[in-house]
């Protein structure tokens, strides 16, 4: 194996962490300001998939299509948050998690309603398709390159958003003392629907992104929902720095993962034995890592609630 | 005497209008909602097209959601047999789903036709008299895959297919009919969807051509994500991710590419040509393999029923095993283990105006069988 290839797998790492990160740090905001299980996340992330492929399908644009997934999953946030979810705050996980579900099939059929069974068509732009060249002489798809930049800017302005503005504080705020910032006269459902549609946002923006290399079809979104969670687990639940860490290690495991543990195999097995054993630990490996960290710090590297 | 007789004549004509107007039940067990919808309604509407065109009004068609979930699929299978009581079941997309309802419908007497699953288990030891597999062993497919890589002059291939019984089957497949060296073998994680880290492998490894088996999704990814990499080499694979409603999903990534398939819309015989149209005319869409395996499957039991009746079981097996029904893919019997012998074409992906779609370019297999039929006792 060759340090190109090793830097190559770092990069693809690297890209589907930001990715994931996308998805979990919604999910993390949600649960960590609300205190809300959404499984419903991952439709989300279809609905910027599809919203995307059905612009681009009409226009041609890419950049309009990421607006129209932007637009799209936050309203239909917004408006799952309005109708549905704001019942829920009080309940316990459970109920939470069984009308999350509801969710899931509903918005699942209603899509295969209005876009039919058969996958959708979304290519990347253009401007960003094939491979570049970087230093060291790695070639590189230019579009996974691109999808790092916006993650990272992504994360960056979320971080300042927090960190940084009055919407911020009001979300931290909520997030360690919800009855106390009601009582400071702040329009706590106005904020949870902000929040809601936010964290919606960024999964229809990553559902839109990825949906231009991958296929986009009804239940493309509960995979990365599964991950995410474990992402959110691994990163503390409720800390977006949290999400963005473990966004990045599970990504790393996961692609570093499938290429070095069948070769490890491989030095003491046969080749065939090596694959099927190496592949069946590299798909474990990220759970693996959840429940180590867990051993460790049982709150995630990042939670603030033991 | 006279009154016997009589008797007797009214009874052999009831016995006689019986016979023939006797009414078929078919439950349908197939995918219709999530992830790999589009295969089971294409399955299902190739059936229907079959039904309706023959205008046999003693065929009642029974269809259920499987959900592409094991343990949905075996309540319906429970509820058709003891509720419904079907006299032939057909219509499961998915292997694993195929080995959880199968067994233990032939086990309880129905007839069953599978237009899509091939699972090996049976076709070899477990095959069954009441079991017709319509469309092909699993294996099929990618041993010609294999065979047209051979005749190709491939030398050093890359292979990879996902880590589930049909995914190592598929690779078992490929390498049995491959003479050339492998430059590496991967097993993906099923539903995997982004192929960066294997794409990169193939990259470093020196290969001269890809072999890939990721149906539905995973396919669509691969292809894209292989197109972008600027990568060059030749692809083969199996027809499941280049059927007729992936393909409008992969577009211009696809074009070239070669698949192996039994079917394909331009095999040239009068009953493909009139199935390709009647099914656009019909759902406005191109069929896809599955649809025209469908087709057959509805085609073949309608044959049957012209010959024999339900009710007498042994006559109505021998009336499927003789497969007297004008396929679309032209030649097509039944080996000892009531699996198809067929020939398996080379397709290549073009683009026909604005819809890509898949054009034959030679036969990877003629009269090909499966390698389990000789452990079959039947």
């Amino acid at each position: 194996m060759s340090l190109l290839l090793l830097a190559e797998q770092v990069l693809n790492g690297l890209q589907f962490g930001i990715m994931l990160f996308l998805m979990a740090a919604g999910l993390t905001l949600v649960f960590g300001v609300m205190g809300l299980i959404n499984l419903a996340h991952g439709s989300l992330f279809m609905i910027g998939a599809f919203a995307a492929a059905a612009v681009a399908g009409a226009t041609g644009s890419f950049l309009l299509a990421l607006i129209a997934a932007l637009a799209a999953a936050a309203a239909a946030g917004a408006l799952v948050e309005i109708l549905v979810i704001r019942r829920l705050y009080a309940r316990e996980h459970l109920d939470q998690v069984l009308a999350t579900f509801a969710l899931i099939l509903i918005f699942s059929e209603s899509t295969r309603w209005l876009f039919g069974s058969f996958p959708l068509f979304l290519n990347i732009p253009e401007a960003l398709s094939g491979p570049v060249t970087l230093p060291g002489g790695i070639q590189y798809s230019l579009y996974r390159l691109t999808l790092i930049a916006i993650g990272l800017v992504v994360a960056f302005g979320l971080f300042l958003l927090i960190s940084r503005t009055r919407l911020g504080i009001q979300i931290r705020a909520g997030e360690s003392d919800r009855e106390m910032i009601a009582a400071l006269g702040v329009d706590i459902s106005k904020l949870y629907t902000i929040v809601f549609a936010l964290g919606a946002a960024l999964a229809g923006l990553a559902g839109a992104l990825v949906g231009a290399i991958q296929s986009v079809q009804v239940g493309m979104g509960e995979p990365v929902l599964i991950l995410a969670f474990v992402v959110i687990v691994i990163g503390g639940i409720g800390s977006i720095k949290g999400a963005l860490v473990g966004a990045i290690l599970v990504g790393l495991t996961d692609t570093l993962g499938g290429l070095l543990l069948p070769l490890f195999f491989s030095l003491f097995m046969d080749n065939a034995s090596a694959t099927s054993t190496g592949s069946a630990l590299a798909s474990m490996s990220i759970y693996i890592l959840m429940a180590i960290v867990l051993v460790v710090k049982p709150s995630g590297l990042y939670g603030a609630r033991a | 005497m006279k009154i016997k007789t009589l008797a007797l004549a009214t009874a052999l004509a009831a016995l006689g209008t019986a016979g023939l107007a006797e009414p078929l039940k078919v439950g349908m067990i197939t995918t219709l909602s999530g992830g790999g919808a589009g295969l089971g309604i294409d399955v299902r509407d190739g059936f229907m097209l079959a039904v309706k065109q023959s205008g046999n009004t003693d065929i009642e068609v029974v269809i259920e959601d499987d959900q592409r979930k094991p343990d949905i699929a075996v309540q319906l299978a429970d509820k058709m047999i003891q509720s419904e009581k079907v006299d032939v079941m057909t219509g499961i997309i998915w292997s694993n789903l195929a080995m959880a309802v199968i067994p233990s419908a032939t086990a309880q007497g129905k007839i069953y036709l599978s237009p899509n699953a091939g699972p090996s288990a049976l076709a070899g030891k477990g095959c069954h008299q009441n079991y017709f597999n319509v469309a092909w062993q699993n294996d099929n497919l990618h041993e010609a895959a294999g065979a047209h890589a051979t005749s190709e002059g491939y030398k050093n291939t890359f292979i990879l297919a996902p880590n589930y019984p049909a995914g190592v089957d598929a690779l078992t497949g490929f390498k049995s009919q491959y003479k050339g060296e492998l430059s590496g073998e991967l097993l993906t994680k099923l539903g995997q969807t982004d192929y960066a880290s294997e794409i990169a492998q193939i990259r470093a490894s020196g290969a001269d051509s890809v072999f890939f088996f990721l149906p539905g999704g995973m396919g669509i990814s691969f292809l894209k994500q292989y197109a972008d990499s600027g990568i060059d080499l030749p692809v083969v694979g199996p027809a499941f991710s280049f059927d007729q409603g992936i393909l409008q999903a992969v577009g211009d990534a696809a074009l070239g590419v070669r698949n192996t398939s039994q079917w394909s819309k331009d095999i040239d015989n009068a009953t493909n040509k009139a199935f390709v149209e009647s099914f656009q005319a019909e759902y406005g869409r191109l069929p896809s393999l599955y649809a025209s395996q469908g087709f057959d499957t509805a085609n073949l039991l309608l044959s049957a029923m012209g010959k024999a009746s339900i009710s007498d079981a042994d006559a109505f097996r021998a009336a499927l095993k003789e497969a007297d029904f004008s396929s679309t893919r032209g030649d097509f019997k039944f080996g000892n283990n009531n699996h198809p012998i067929q020939d398996i074409y080379v397709r290549e992906v073009i683009k026909e105006g604005d819809v890509y779609t898949n054009k034959i370019v030679g036969v990877a297999l003629e009269d090909h069988g499966d390698v389990y039929a000789a452990e079959c006792k039947m």
